[in-house]
């Protein structure tokens, strides 16, 4: 399907004062487009899940809004440490978040299954000591 | 045919306009452009705060309400003020002393939007008892915030309260109150509400969620207040009075409706941005754990709003002092349940979104003009000066896109297309010499 829009969002590490300007400006465009409802609520969910967890886990990243005629993808992609047990990861409760994400009332441990319980389509790919690249994709009906 | 303009209290004195930009950034919705030399408000975006009227050092944004005139055009006039109304004057102890003042300057009869207030409370507490309510549920008293989630979060219409405003609710029993103790007819009967607000006097001109207000107008509280300033003296004298508890009072202040709806697990947010930011973490699910939400567009709540005379700060004391001599009923006790069903407390009309932030009714035409936007705005100096008329350069891109201006309406782009064309023609001129 054809790519009609394309906008890639650079996330620092670390910044929790930028943290969240990404995911609020992808709603916003989102909104500017006409997709409302259902599936506005599901990327805002995912989007902010995973702008955070480009804060709070890895060494920044960026964070890649694509908009196809019938869904919507985002990209997430990071130079961090990457993932050990993937299968681990993906369990609720589960969060290797510091002292000061958790100080700050991260690190429940509901990103990642958050992300894929609203994603139509949810995929993650680590590798540890290069990164990880998480593609979730929401269907416009 | 043009589309009817929408109404809207809040307007423009185009003779005190200045064309400057101070109210451009301080629109909570981008809805206010500089053209031609002068402010221009755009009817589909504005949702009535006034942040415009009170940042404007010329005046030149006002709130357009009712005069006197217009109550004295019925044969019986009901007042029903705003508990807001009770903060303006300093030391008042009880609400009687203005309610009878309000007497002595045109009104028939009285009634407080206190007591909607408590009406209101109760219907909310009852549909907090009903399974499967959104989380958190989101307060429907200002219709700026409701007009903002319309605007700017249409996917959260489903988290407000299908409960009327109190004044709303505090109308319907006036109104048949005195239709029964004087035998006359409701149509002889003009009930105007005393508000703090403009965005309570569009919501009776446009009601959102209803087909018609039970209100017939709104009189401003800064317009009234010359007038019953030397009348607060006496108490009303009333058999029939019945007072608001004083849950419904606070209601004029941040966090009174939180307090009364549910003191246990509710958010009180004031002031436009602050609610804003709020919206948006309930956007993003962060806030499900809270059952309720309260959101007043002014800082403070009611007793902040752009018509009031008393210092917001002093307003809520002598609020917050007047409550604590008041008996400390709860509204599910004060209310009788009976209220609730005598009485429309539910909206019966939808609130439907706001869809003018929309770029295009057709998506692909949207992200082909998203695309050009974002061309543009990479091209922009991104000082966001307002020089061209739009409040920042990514609106102006916008506005660009939407074909209401060009380019070179943004004073930075054309000094350098300036500079370029001059330098080609010198380059032209030597070339010729040559």
């Amino acid at each position: 399907m054809e790519e009609l829009f394309r906008i890639t969002y650079p996330v620092k590490a670390a910044d929790y004062v930028t943290a969240g300007q990404a995911s609020t400006d992808i709603k916003r465009k989102l909104k500017q487009l006409g997709v409302g409802g259902d599936v506005l609520r599901r990327v805002a969910v995912a989007s902010y899940e995973v702008e955070l967890n480009l804060v709070i886990h890895y060494l920044g990243g960026e964070l890649c809004l694509t908009v196809f005629e019938d869904a919507v993808q985002l990209v997430s992609s990071d130079v961090g440490p990457g993932i050990a047990d993937l299968s681990m990861a993906m369990r609720e409760g589960f969060s290797t978040a510091n002292e000061e994400a958790r100080s700050l009332g991260f690190g429940a441990g509901m990103g990642l299954p958050n992300m894929k319980r609203n994603a139509d389509e949810f995929d993650i790919q680590s590798e540890v000591g290069k990164g990880t690249t998480i593609t979730m994709r929401f269907r416009l009906s | 045919m043009l589309e009817p303009r929408r109404y809207h209290s809040v307007r423009l004195d185009k003779d005190r306009c200045k064309g400057c930009t101070n109210c451009l950034r301080h629109c909570p919705t981008a809805a206010i452009r500089v053209r031609g030399g002068r402010a221009h408000i755009l009817d589909n975006l504005c949702i009535d705060c006034g942040e415009c009227i009170r940042i404007c050092d010329y005046h030149a944004k006002v709130a357009f309400t009712d005069v006197m005139a217009n109550v004295k055009a019925y044969k019986y006039a009901i007042a029903l003020p705003a508990p807001t109304l009770y903060g303006q004057f300093r030391g008042l102890t009880r609400p009687e002393y203005v309610l009878e003042a309000l007497k002595k300057v045109g009104f028939d009869d009285v009634f407080e939007v206190a007591r909607g207030a408590d009406i209101v409370t109760r219907a909310i507490r009852e549909k907090l008892r009903e399974p499967g309510q959104p989380k958190p549920l989101i307060s429907s008293a200002c219709p700026t915030i409701v007009r903002l989630i319309q605007v700017r979060f249409p996917d959260l219409i489903d988290h407000i309260v299908n409960i009327r405003q109190p004044m709303e609710v505090a109308a319907s029993v006036a109104r048949a109150e005195f239709c029964k103790k004087r035998g006359c007819d409701p149509s002889e009967v003009g009930c105007f509400f005393i508000t703090p607000c403009p965005a309570k006097m569009t919501a009776i001109r446009t009601p959102i969620g209803q087909k018609q207000s039970a209100l017939d107008g709104a009189i401003s509280m800064l317009d009234l207040y010359g007038l019953l300033l030397p009348h607060i003296n006496e108490m009303l004298q009333d058999p029939n009075y019945e007072p608001a508890t004083g849950y419904g009072v606070a209601w004029a202040t941040a966090n009174g409706e939180a307090n009364a709806v549910c003191p246990d697990n509710s958010l009180s947010v004031d002031g436009i941005s602050n609610v804003i930011r709020v919206l948006e973490e309930v956007e993003n699910d962060k806030l499900s754990d809270l059952v309720y939400l309260e959101g007043n567009a002014c800082m403070g709540g009611c007793v902040g709003g752009p018509l009031t005379f008393e210092n917001s700060y002093v307003a809520k004391d002598s609020i917050h002092k007047m409550v604590k001599r008041m008996p400390a009923t709860h509204p599910d006790t004060a209310v009788p349940g009976s209220m609730l069903n005598k009485y429309p407390t539910k909206n019966d009309l939808p609130i439907e979104p706001n869809t003018a932030e929309k770029l295009d009714d057709n998506m692909v035409e949207a992200m082909r003009k998203m695309k050009r936007m974002n061309e543009i705005i990479a091209r922009l100096p991104g000082y966001d000066c307002g020089s061209c008329g739009s409040p920042t350069c990514a609106t102006f891109a916008e506005d660009i896109v939407r074909g209401y201006c060009n380019e070179m309406d943004c004073v930075h782009m054309l000094r350098d297309k300036l500079k370029a064309m001059a330098e080609e023609m010198v380059e032209l001129a030597q070339s010729h010499r040559e």
